[in-house]
Formats: structure tokens, C-alpha cells, sequence
């Protein structure tokens, strides 16, 4: 007997019965498909200026900076002001994501922008929030061939580009959105401040081995 | 891992004179307690989510071959393997195998107290791969060739000092006079040091919080972002886990993600929450191109079915231990084997053996904080009374505590006796103790009078007083 069949048939024994079927399978089934909702918390239940403050509230609590722009037009300039405040020189990778691509980037000549994955010598990466959840200030990002998984991790500073019509209250929310999307992509990426530790004396510091600055641009589009 | 459960004493006897350890453990009640408690009570439904995840968990557990099958199913179609393995050798063999299928030397580690539980990292050495701890505590504790001390904080351990001593050790190609004095320093040498050994593993090996019935897919949650580079960069995914960590849907996880961080580290959520599903696609720009999932069952299928099945609701969210007075006394290595705390006292009787772990059971005053705050509302006293009695009836513990209990057994099952002998003994002591009011040493009862007095009882016993008070409720009505 192999593995695989050893073990389900110890657990059937322990569990006293044979392999579900008849109506204990279909209802299983049920709910597999169904998915139900367990108990959403109702922090989120606002309107959508209110879920929008509460995502931005959150995502500050927990060290990620937000920047507000009134128009996709104003993103190259707060990507710029980032850097130059911090001293980060000009050189951003960015994901070759249709959203990114479609920012006229020359209204901030400056910027040196490369596009694709991270090697890891990459100081800043740019990438396109797939949604924002207001419960926990957190992004949810995924992976595709616009939006490579490495650029969200290897870089010391991520800049994440978000619309406010992405923000949804709950983590659910975004699940629906992910299944009306179609199928899973292999890395779904929830994103809450950026990279941190406490395993030295309990001592919580920043940019452990992900970025060490988390950078919110949020476009209001609403 | 062997244990050294048995030596739980003389363990914790050293652990209690280990000064560097008695304040490390200090801060725990500070941190970890005070932020989980803050956490929720800003969550007004937190104590409704954990009956709902204790739900959740009793559905899964109830059928668990039915959604062990989906998941592997769709793992299958997302293009990744499941492999079974019944024992903690299948799986050291199993990873061995997918190690080997590429030539990997080096292997990156997310942390995972699964690969603890079956000894994968001395095993992969043996056989010419290094693996390559990546969390900072573990990264700590690897170089320093010692094991985790608590389930997510592994070097709770350890000072700073001694970390700077490891990294002067370990890192001998920087300047031996570089200071690391600052955490600061500590955490930018480990993260560079890692960050070439992220890109040049063939192999990633990561746990999983949870596994994902309806989508196939393994989520790891952490902090520091090392997991997510661990099974993002090399060739191959493999991701570890125990049977009992499927869930059924992605909303089934999400009602156990709003728990897991709070009840961890107080956190509203960790930093990184992320699901994997199969290999790369082959669009794709990065992402690893094989995915496997490594299904642990060690036992477990064997504690369904019987009180112990209560114990695999368990997240893994250090919360018992964090809260416990023994724990918080003695750190987690005293315990001697992979899980410490609480739970710890309860799964390693069950996978090493009651006489080998019996100490553990015993090593609580059932105070019951472990339950309170437990999110999966494990009931951990119980569990480890259940080990009392396993330990008592097969004849493992001395002759001596037996006989007490034999003895107490022979008065509690004699009413009318008992009361006279209780009454007897608190006169007795009443009338011995009442200069002082105090006992300073009692003939049998040094193990408590060699720590503190014990107060000498005044008037008369409970059930005296009891009936003398009943008796005057009575008369006012």
C-alpha cells in the first residue's frame, strides 16, 4: 500500500467510518464550492470615503507611508518625491504592468525606469496593487507576467501604485474579486507595512529581509 | 530530534539558575502578552471568530480525507506534486529525493517547526546539502547549533550580546573589529549575508500555516519576508505540512488568519500572508518551475478519533506559551523536545511516547491561561490531565506520588472519614501553627515548605465551615 492510501485509510479508521459518499460527500462538496463567509468583522462596514481613510489609517499604523494624488498624472512626481526626500537616486525598476505603462512618466524626466523582475540589485521597484483591504491596511498583489513576484520582495524600497476604486473592506472582498478574475495565479501576495523582525531581544525593527520601506501611492479615482 | 523530555527536571532546574535566560524570558510578559490582549479587544468579534474557528477546524478535522483528496487534486491540476509520507523518515526521504533530482548543494529554509519535528536539517547535511535557515532567529540558532525555544520566536533566547558573539564567529570574512553592539547592525550583517544564498539555493523549503483544499494551494505567514524569497527564487518549492493543516476554502483561512496574528504577536495581521499555488506559470517572469507539497501525517491520523484530536485544531500561534507562568519560568528548551509550552506538554507524550514525555503533563498548575487564550480553544489542561492519568494507570510515575494519591483515593472515596481526618488535621495544625501562623517546614512537605511557608490554618475546615454556614442561611430564611 503506498503511502497516500495508508494514510487515508488510518484516518477513515480512526474517524470510524469509510470514505465519505452519498449526501456527507455532496455536503462537503457543497461548501467547498460554495465557499461560505464566516464572521466579517465590521470595522470595514463604511461608506467609501470612510473605507478608503480606514484602509490608509491602518496601512500608516503599521509603518507603511501613503501618499495621496488627486490623477494618475501626479504618480510620476510622488514617485520622485519619495526618492529624493530619502535619497534614493533616481533608478526604479518597475513591473511591465499595463496600469504602470500607461502613466506618462516623462513629467518627471528624472526617474531611470527599467522594467521586469529583480535580481536583487535593485534600490526601488514599482508595482500595481491588484486591490487594498481597508480591515488591515493591507495591499494584495499577485503574480502574472506584468507584475514578477521579486519586485515586491528583493528591493529595499517597494512602491506600491493603488486606486482607491481597488480598496474593498474585507479580506473577502478581495477573494471574490480574485475568483471573478479566473484562474489562481501561483503567488497571491498579501502586503501589510513593509518587512519586519522582533527576533533580537524582542526588539521590533524594520526591513528584515523584505523592504525596508513600504510606499503607498494611492490615486483617488472615486 | 531525540528528546531530552525525560531530564525535564534537572532541565528545568538549570534553566531556572541560567540568568541570561531568566532575562531574556522577562520581556515576554511585556510584549507578546500585553499586545495580544491589545489586540483583541480591538476586534469586537475576536471572541466570536475563535468559535468559529474551533468550528472550522472540528468540520475539517471531521473530514479530513475528504479534503486532503481536493486538495491534492488541485494541486495536480495547478501543475505541482503531493507527496504522502507516513512517517517523519518518509518525508526526510521524500525531500531528500526532489533534493537530489537537481544536484542541489544548499537548500533555503523558511522557518518551519515541521522540518524540526523530523529532523530535516541534520538529515540533509548528512547527505552533502546545506540548508540554509533563513528567519533571523532561526538563521541565529542554526549558527549556534541549538534548536528553537518557542515556536515563533526561536532565539527568544538569546541576548543580543550573544548574537554579536555568533555573528564574530560565523561571519569571519567581515572585520573582526566592526561593531555589532546595535540590533540594528545584528539584523543589516544577517540580511546581507543571506541575501546571496536566497539566489544561489536550488532548492526552497518552506511550512505552511495553512493548505487550501478548495485551490490546492500552501499560505505561509511571516514577518520578515525570508519565507517569500525562500519559495519565490530557487528552481524548486517544496512546502512541508502536516496532515491537519488543510482547511477547506480561502474563507475558511481567512476566519484563521484574523486570528492567528493577534493571538501571536498582537499584530493585526503579519507583514506577509502569501499563497502559493503550483509552479510558475510559464508566462511568468520569476517563480520557481516545480511545486511541491510534502503531506506529513507522523501520528496524526492516529489522534483522530480520541481526546487528543481536540489538539490538532492548533495553529501553531505560540499564544499558550506566551501566557504561560512554567513556560515563562523555564523557556522551551527545558521541555526537551520540539514543541514547548503547553501544547508542547500535550504533543509530546503523544508522538514520543507517555513514558518518555511524562514529566511534561506535569509541568502546569492548570491555571488555565493557556486555554483562555488559546484562539482554537484547545482545552490544554484537560489534554494534559488525560497524560496524568495515562501515566498513573500504566505505572510511570514514582511509587511514592501514587501511593499519595492511592491514599488520598482511599479517604475522598469515605465521606464520613474524610470529613473526620480533614477535621483532625486543620485542628491539629490550627493548634501547632497558632504562635507563628506560619509553618516554616512540615515532615512530607518539604518539596513546598523549601520554598515557602505554609499558612497555618485557623477555625475550621471548609466543608465544617460550609455546613455551619448553610445551617444559618437556613435559620434567616
Amino acid at each position: 500500500m503506498s503511502g497516500r492510501d495508508a494514510i487515508l485509510s488510518r484516518v477513515r479508521t480512526s474517524l470510524g467510518r469509510h470514505a465519505l459518499d452519498g449526501d456527507r460527500r455532496a455536503e462537503a462538496q457543497a461548501r467547498l464550492d460554495g465557499h461560505p463567509r464566516g464572521i466579517v468583522p465590521a470595522r470595514a462596514d463604511r461608506d467609501r470615503p470612510g473605507q478608503i481613510d480606514l484602509f490608509v489609517e491602518m496601512a500608516e499604523g503599521v509603518a507603511a507611508t501613503v501618499d495621496r494624488v488627486a490623477s494618475p498624472d501626479d504618480v510620476p512626481g510622488a514617485v520622485g518625491d519619495f526618492l529624493a526626500q530619502r535619497n534614493l537616486g533616481t533608478d526604479i525598476r518597475m513591473a511591465p504592468d499595463e496600469r504602470l505603462n500607461d502613466i506618462d512618466w516623462s513629467r518627471r524626466p528624472i526617474l531611470s525606469i527599467t522594467k521586469g523582475a529583480s535580481q536583487g540589485d535593485d534600490e526601488v521597484s514599482v508595482t500595481a496593487a491588484y486591490a487594498g483591504i481597508a480591515e488591515t491596511g493591507t495591499l494584495l498583489l499577485h503574480s502574472g507576467p506584468a507584475s514578477p513576484t521579486t519586485l515586491n520582495f528583493l528591493p529595499d524600497n517597494h512602491i506600491v501604485v493603488l486606486r482607491a476604486s481597488q480598496i474593498v473592506g474585507a479580506y473577502e472582498d478581495a477573494w471574490d474579486r480574485l475568483r471573478a478574475a479566473g484562474a489562481l495565479p501561483r503567488t497571491v501576495n498579501m502586503i501589510t507595512g513593509p518587512s519586519r523582525t522582533g527576533d533580537i531581544e524582542q526588539t521590533i525593527m524594520l526591513g528584515a529581509h523584505g523592504p525596508r520601506r513600504l510606499h503607498i501611492v494611492l490615486v483617488e479615482d472615486e | 530530534m531525540k528528546s531530552t523530555s525525560p531530564r525535564f527536571k534537572e532541565n528545568a532546574r538549570a534553566a531556572l539558575a541560567n540568568e541570561t535566560l531568566q532575562s531574556a524570558l522577562d520581556k515576554m510578559e511585556s510584549g507578546f502578552v500585553v499586545n495580544r490582549a491589545a489586540a483583541a479587544a480591538r476586534l469586537p468579534e475576536f471572541e466570536a471568530l475563535r468559535d468559529q474557528g474551533r468550528e472550522i477546524k472540528n468540520h475539517t478535522l471531521a473530514h479530513l480525507d475528504f479534503y486532503l483528496e481536493a486538495f491534492e487534486t488541485k494541486v495536480r491540476e495547478a501543475g505541482g506534486t503531493v507527496h504522502w509520507a507516513a512517517t517523519a523518515e518518509d518525508a526526510r526521504r521524500i525531500i531528500l529525493d526532489i533534493c537530489r533530482s537537481v544536484d542541489a548543494r544548499t537548500a533555503t529554509k523558511g522557518k518551519s517547526m515541521i522540518t524540526e519535528e523530523i529532523g530535516l536539517n541534520a538529515y540533509l547535511e548528512a547527505n552533502d546539502i546545506q540548508p540554509v535557515e533563513t528567519d533571523l532567529g532561526e538563521y541565529i540558532i542554526q549558527l549556534r547549533n541549538e534548536t528553537p525555544s518557542h515556536i515563533i520566536a526561536p532565539a527568544i533566547h538569546v541576548r543580543k550580546n550573544e548574537v554579536a558573539e555568533t555573528f564574530h564567529k560565523a561571519h569571519d570574512h567581515l572585520d573582526p573589529d566592526r561593531s555589532l553592539e546595535e540590533p540594528r547592525a545584528l539584523l543589516d550583517e544577517a540580511r546581507a549575508e543571506l541575501r546571496q544564498k536566497y539566489i544561489d539555493a536550488d532548492v526552497g523549503i518552506t511550512g505552511a500555516n495553512f493548505l487550501i483544499a478548495e485551490t490546492g494551494s500552501s499560505v505561509i505567514v511571516t514577518n520578515e519576508g525570508n519565507g517569500d524569497l525562500t519559495q519565490t527564487l530557487p528552481k524548486i518549492h517544496i512546502a512541508v505540512a502536516s496532515l491537519e493543516k488543510v482547511v477547506p476554502t480561502f474563507e475558511d483561512a481567512t476566519v484563521l488568519l484574523r486570528l492567528l496574528a493577534r493571538s501571536a504577536t498582537g499584530q493585526e495581521f503579519s507583514s506577509y500572508t502569501t499563497f502559493s499555488t503550483g509552479p510558475r506559470r510559464p508566462e511568468d517572469p520569476d517563480g520557481p518551475e516545480q511545486y511541491h507539497v510534502v503531506l506529513l501525517d507522523n501520528g496524526r491520523s492516529g489522534m483522530l478519533g480520541t481526546a487528543l484530536q481536540e489538539a490538532l485544531r492548533c495553529i501553531r500561534c505560540g499564544a499558550c506559551m506566551n501566557h504561560c507562568p512554567v513556560y515563562g519560568s523555564i523557556g522551551g528548551h527545558a521541555y526537551g523536545w520540539v514543541y514547548p509550552g503547553p501544547i508542547g506538554s500535550v504533543l509530546t507524550p503523544t508522538f514520543i511516547g507517555v513514558e518518555e514525555g511524562r514529566h511534561l503533563p506535569n509541568a502546569s498548575t492548570f491555571c488555565g491561561r493557556c486555554e483562555s487564550v488559546c484562539p482554537m480553544r484547545i482545552p490544554l489542561p484537560k489534554l494534559m490531565r488525560h497524560f496524568r492519568e495515562q501515566a498513573f494507570e500504566q505505572k510511570l510515575s514514582p511509587a511514592t506520588e501514587r501511593m499519595g494519591l492511592g491514599l488520598w483515593a482511599f479517604f475522598a472515596r469515605r465521606p464520613a472519614l474524610y470529613r473526620w481526618a480533614t477535621g483532625l488535621a486543620i485542628g491539629l495544625l490550627g493548634a501547632f501553627g497558632r504562635r507563628r501562623g506560619r509553618f516554616r517546614s512540615l515532615p512530607f512537605a518539604h518539596g513546598w515548605t523549601q520554598y515557602r511557608d505554609l499558612p497555618a490554618p485557623r477555625g475550621k475546615s471548609f466543608q465544617q465551615q460550609w455546613t455551619a454556614r448553610r445551617g444559618r442561611r437556613e435559620r434567616e430564611r
